[in-house]
């Protein structure tokens, strides 16, 4: 039976690493919304989206005046 | 997909006769639908109506806006909705209107998302709203707007980002105690399960002292961390002098969690930890379901908010373009279409028209503006074109003033004691008197044994049934009357319209249809076509009236159509000239009095409640026409229910006193109740005097109402109504139609029978458990399996209870 004193700690500690992954998560805004992802999820095999990058040139001064958040 | 010849190949809807295409298999309701569908196809999206079908949603018609959304290329737009990412990223926030199952999200990202330089697409079906990130250089925001338009999404900046950040800062908090809490209570409850079972098997000293110690520390988060909510909900109670539901809550919880530790330490007697997590994670549950529900009536009600223009038109050098209403200052000049919302406080400059001014002065009845007019913010032009130069914006025109009106109104409102809050008060009283007397009952046999029981007796009395009763009861009634239409603000509404008390409506759009029509026809029907083709000319909303009354007839020919302003049209039908206009202008034109009939029926009773148009030709009168704002259909069975519940009904109207008292009567409204021409500050201040004697509220759809929505106990919005009276109402009726008013009060009636139900039961449970624990019968065990079970009747009778939308 003494191997719960090193059991027990261990199970606390694995508990207190999924408490923290789940803070983490909420924090990171990965609850905030329990719906869209649900659906989301189904369309993602649909061929892999066409990976962008902003390489065009500025068209004109369509962004001046925006607050950098 | 298979093609029903006869439905719409987008929507779903049956297709009209005139629609039908033959030997097409496609076919299509209207014309939103038909480009709609091209887009989409042209784009190989055709998946959508697949994944549609797949989850067996139908699609609705779509009315395309044909808008340019050059305004979101504004730099004043972008600096006041968008935020910069990168140096090459901006992300935005646009509220979609039309979102209304799984397949909209597909088409949605897929859509925006092979654009050239839109990084990111995130879609919130819950709020519909979605996020967009996107490179400014390569592509223009005004562009995504059009091509999620074009499939028939049109969007909207999403307004009070602010109050969303410090609403999801909230939610997240109370989740990730939620979280804490339920890993605490499902790992204590194991150690109590070995804890109990080592209580049949002999558990050794040592292993049991071991567990023990354990649960301690783990419940130790729990009990400071995540229940700290309700310890500061007692304190601020507390301090407050009013008795909440959370201070027999933290004294069950503290009292537990001390007298555990004690014995932990002294190593005897109970611990309690187990049952403490428990009760600690459902309460927070219970209180996490009811903020999700009224999170989901705010956010369906800012959807509507977000639906109000947020643009104007502004003049610029002789060039009109669209800006964010925010940008405009006083000086500027903006031009204003029919149909639209006039966005400033200003004078005409250029153009004649008629403003429906209902939604500030209740006047059913359109006024005649020209060169030189005032104008409010807020009304709505109905016929021509006009420039106002602006005189006032924002806050400092008449509807902005009424809104700090109703900011005042909504900080002053009295919260009232909850019926929960009112049973704790004694509930503490009595627990605590039970609890000596308990003392009291052992001190003599031992009195370690003295404090046990006592401390037994306030953990199975600590309410976790009573404190899930109320929020749980009214989350469910909440989510409920939203999918019937009815979207609830506020908590505490529900039970503050059970109480009975006086109901006061708003008239022009809310008893009544807010439009005019021809209610009485005297004279030749032959006129009837000719009246028909010549109002056709006219966007007045009188001619709108008389459009949508009289028989049309194809074979009707005129020529010369003129409108005079404020007056009426002339027209040449064949060889005979015809006037139809108000008196004043056809007796002008027609010279000499009026035969007695037109005299008789101009000054008959009730002359003030409708409008009289006469019909001439070769300068006599041939017909008159009396058009009224009708009552609405269903508000006569709506105004008898209420009354029949109990419920004393008025009128407050910014109209003239005989247009309300005309209504009133129809309505069977007594008289002493119908109250007109008030203004946005004296109906406030009459719903103010009346709160002094009774319950009061408030039933209106106009920026006039909106102070006496935010001061009545209840204020509900009806639909339609102004952006104003939205935020200042607790409830709104997303659904046209009065008669929503009836159900919303009888579900709430029933409600409220439902919590006194809950309440009964829970109380009905710590009975059983005081009688236990006095007389020394119970331990932990019994307590562990009291609670959840007390707790589960709670929640199975409010999910099961039928509130809205139940027939009688």
């Amino acid at each position: 039976m003494s191997v719960l004193y090193l059991v027990l700690p261990l199970a606390i500690l694995l508990v207190g690493t999924a408490v923290f992954a789940f803070v983490w998560s909420v924090k990171n805004g990965q609850m905030d919304d329990l719906e869209s992802p649900a659906i989301r999820m189904l369309y993602d095999d649909e061929g892999a989206k066409v990976t962008k990058s902003p390489s065009r040139q500025t068209q004109d001064g369509a962004t001046d005046g925006i607050k950098a958040r | 997909m298979t093609i029903n010849p006869h439905l719409c190949s987008h929507c779903g809807l049956v297709v009209p006769t005139a629609f039908l295409q033959a030997n097409n298999p496609l076919q299509f309701c209207c014309q939103g639908c038909e480009t709609v569908y091209a887009v989409i196809h042209e784009q190989g999206l055709d998946r959508y109506y697949a994944l549609r079908g797949d989850a067996n949603e139908t699609g609705r018609p779509v009315k395309l806006s044909g808008r340019t959304y050059a305004e979101f290329d504004e730099p004043s737009f972008l600096a006041l909705y968008a935020q910069r990412r990168t140096d090459e990223l901006i992300s935005v926030h646009l509220y979609l209107q039309g979102i209304h199952c799984a397949a909209c999200l597909w088409l949605v990202e897929r859509v925006a998302s092979t654009m050239d330089g839109v990084i990111d697409v995130r879609l919130d079906i819950g709020r519909s709203s979605v996020h967009i990130t996107y490179a400014p250089a390569v592509v223009r925001l005004s562009h995504i707007a059009q091509r999620l338009d074009s499939v028939g999404y049109p969007s909207h900046p999403f307004r009070g980002a602010d109050r969303e950040f410090l609403r999801r800062k909230e939610d997240r908090a109370l989740l990730m105690r939620i979280g804490v809490a339920g890993a605490v209570a499902g790992n204590v409850m194991l150690l109590a399960l070995a804890l109990y079972s080592g209580m049949f098997s002999d558990m050794e000293a040592e292993y049991s002292s071991f567990f023990r110690w354990v649960s301690l520390v783990v419940t130790l988060p729990s009990v400071l961390w995540s229940a700290s909510v309700f310890y500061r909900g007692a304190w601020a109670g507390l301090r407050a002098r009013l008795l909440h539901m959370d201070l027999p809550i933290s004294i069950g919880i503290l009292t537990g969690f001390v007298w555990g530790a004690y014995n932990t330490i002294v190593g005897r007697g109970e611990i309690y930890f187990d049952s403490l997590a428990v009760l600690v994670f459902l309460l927070l549950v219970g209180r996490w379901l009811q903020q999700r529900q009224k999170r989901r009536a705010t956010d369906a009600t800012e959807l509507f908010f977000a639906l109000a223009p947020s643009t104007a038109r502004l003049v610029d050098n002789g060039i009109v373009r669209d800006v964010p209403i925010e940008s405009i200052t006083p000086g500027m000049v903006v031009e204003v279409r029919p149909g639209d919302f006039i966005p400033v406080d200003g004078d005409v400059t250029d153009g004649t028209s008629a403003v429906d001014c209902a939604v500030l002065t209740g006047e059913a009845i359109p006024v005649w503006v020209q060169a030189g007019d005032k104008v409010n913010a807020g009304t709505t032009n109905v016929s021509g074109r006009l420039r106002i130069v602006a005189t006032g914006t924002g806050e400092q025109t008449r509807v902005g003033k009424l809104l700090l009106l109703v900011e005042e109104a909504m900080r002053k409102k009295a919260p009232i004691v909850a019926m929960a809050d009112r049973i704790s008060a004694y509930f503490v009283a009595v627990v605590l008197v039970l609890a000596a007397v308990t003392i009291a009952m052992w001190w003599s046999t031992d009195v370690g044994l003295a404090i046990d029981h006592a401390v037994a007796l306030l953990i199975v009395t600590c309410p976790c049934a009573l404190g899930l009763a109320t929020p749980l009861a009214v989350s469910a009634a909440i989510g409920k009357a939203a999918r019937h239409g009815i979207l609830i603000k506020g908590e505490d509404v529900l039970e503050r319209l059970a109480r009975k008390g006086t109901i006061w409506f708003d008239k022009t759009g809310t008893l009544t249809e807010g439009r005019l029509s021809v209610s009485r026809w005297v004279g030749d029907d032959k006129w009837k076509p000719i009246v028909r083709a010549m109002e056709n000319h006219s966007g007045h909303p009188i001619a709108r009236g008389l459009v949508a009354g009289l028989p049309e007839d194809p074979t009707v020919v005129l020529s010369n159509v003129r409108e005079t302003f404020g007056g009426g049209l002339e027209a040449d039908f064949g060889r005979q000239k015809v006037i139809v206009g108000n008196p004043n202008f056809v007796q002008a034109r027609c010279g000499g009095a009026f035969p007695d009939w037109v005299t008789q029926l101009l000054d008959g009773p009730r002359a003030e409640a409708k409008t009289t148009v006469l019909v001439a030709s070769e300068g006599i009168v041939r017909a008159a026409i009396e058009l009224t704002d009708p009552v609405r259909h269903d508000a006569v069975d709506c105004v008898r229910s209420l009354e029949t519940a109990g419920y004393q009904i008025g009128i407050l109207s910014g109209d003239d006193e005989r247009v309300v008292s005309t209504v009133g009567s129809q309505l069977a409204i007594s008289p002493e109740r119908c109250f007109g021409r008030q203004t946005p500050e004296q109906k406030l201040e009459h719903i103010r005097r009346a709160a002094k004697q009774t319950n009061t509220f408030m039933v209106g759809d106009g920026v006039n109402d909106a102070g006496a929505l935010a001061e009545a106990s209840v204020g509900i919005g009806v639909h339609g109504g102004a952006e104003a009276c939205l935020t200042a109402a607790d409830v709104y009726l997303a659904r046209d139609g009065i008669a929503l008013v009836a159900d919303l009060v009888e579900g709430s009636r029933r409600t409220m029978r439902v919590i006194r139900r809950n309440v009964l039961f829970a109380l009905s449970y710590n009975l059983l458990g005081v009688v236990l624990s006095m007389t020394g019968l119970i331990n932990p065990m019994i307590a562990a399996i009291l609670m959840p079970f007390s707790s589960l009747t709670v929640v199975s009778s409010s999910y099961k209870a039928k509130t809205f939308g139940a027939k009688p």
